[in-house]
């Protein structure tokens, strides 16, 4: 067990280990609190992975505006901050089984089909530069409809939460 | 590197999201755990673009489009939720049954009953 495989094991314990207690604790404001710790330490992963922007798009983007959201959202659903008794719905039993076959099968497919595989860890692979030149070069018409993509949603998120437009048909609820 | 340590850390998140989008019953949270399973998608990209040695970086390239995809979903999706909390006063999924199929005449009796409990 290398240096970086027993960094990358304790980010994925504390990742999967605040990714569980945001869907079981009983707190919301606490579930989007853990949420950053969940994706803090997948970003510290894809650093150890060497994919550097990948790692600091995450913090900008999930940790900075996602979690933001989610926390407007909360508040703005007028949620309790303390306790709340009636977070899981009645089953919770079955999606307990779900989950825990998903993973059985998940875990049982990558262990059999790469458990043998290893792969060096070079610096520079995932830099600014590089994926600057792939997304700029390779991949700039997905790029561009990604931009007109996240435009329309933008446009429909708003339209959505305007309640003054929308004429006659009960926009004013 | 083990890539067995990556895959299998994704598999449990993404196992987690699953359990998350279940189970729970507030809608805001069933959003945090989609995210939770387009992480480990993302974790999956990320670590078999560094293994295949992609040289034009196709899997770091769409884990980016991914947290974009992700972004613009959050946005629509809560922009979605305070819409019902409007009309509703309520966001938990398993009380919005408007949409439900009309239940066989057996059942009948039992549903207007669970309405009314969940009417706001």
């Amino acid at each position: 067990m290398s240096g970086q495989e027993v960094v990358f094991t304790l980010l994925g314990v504390v990742a999967v280990g605040s990714a569980v207690l945001v869907v079981t604790t009983r707190r919301l404001v606490h579930a989007a609190l853990w949420l950053v710790v969940s994706f803090g330490a997948l970003a510290g992963g894809y650093l150890v992975l060497t994919a550097e922007f990948v790692a600091w798009v995450q913090v900008l983007i999930y940790v900075g505006a996602v979690v933001v959201l989610l926390l407007f959202g909360i508040m703005l659903t007028r949620a309790p901050i303390g306790e709340s008794a009636d977070l899981d719905s009645g089953n919770r039993w079955a999606a307990l089984g779900v989950a825990v076959a998903t993973a059985a099968v998940l875990v049982t497919v990558v262990v059999m089909g790469f458990g043998d595989a290893r792969t060096p860890l070079r610096a520079g692979g995932g830099s600014a530069e590089e994926l600057g030149a792939g997304v700029f070069r390779t991949w700039v018409l997905p790029f561009e409809v990604l931009s007109v993509l996240l435009l329309a949603s933008l446009v429909g998120a708003i339209v959505l939460s305007r309640s003054d437009i929308g004429g006659d048909k009960g926009g004013d609820v | 590197m083990h890539l067995a340590y990556p895959t299998v850390v994704a598999a449990l998140l993404f196992s987690v999201g699953v359990y998350g989008v279940l189970a729970r019953r507030n809608a805001i949270l069933v959003l945090m755990s989609v995210e939770l399973m387009l992480n480990a998608v993302n974790l999956n990209l990320v670590t078999f673009d560094v293994f295949y040695r992609d040289r034009l970086h196709g899997g770091q390239v769409l884990t980016l489009f991914t947290i974009v995809i992700a972004a613009a979903e959050i946005g629509l999706g809560l922009a979605l939720v305070l819409l019902v909390f409007r009309n509703r006063r309520m966001v938990d999924v398993d009380r919005l049954r408007t949409l439900a199929e009309e239940p066989s005449r057996p059942a009948a009796a039992v549903e207007p009953e669970r309405v009314e409990e969940a009417a706001p």
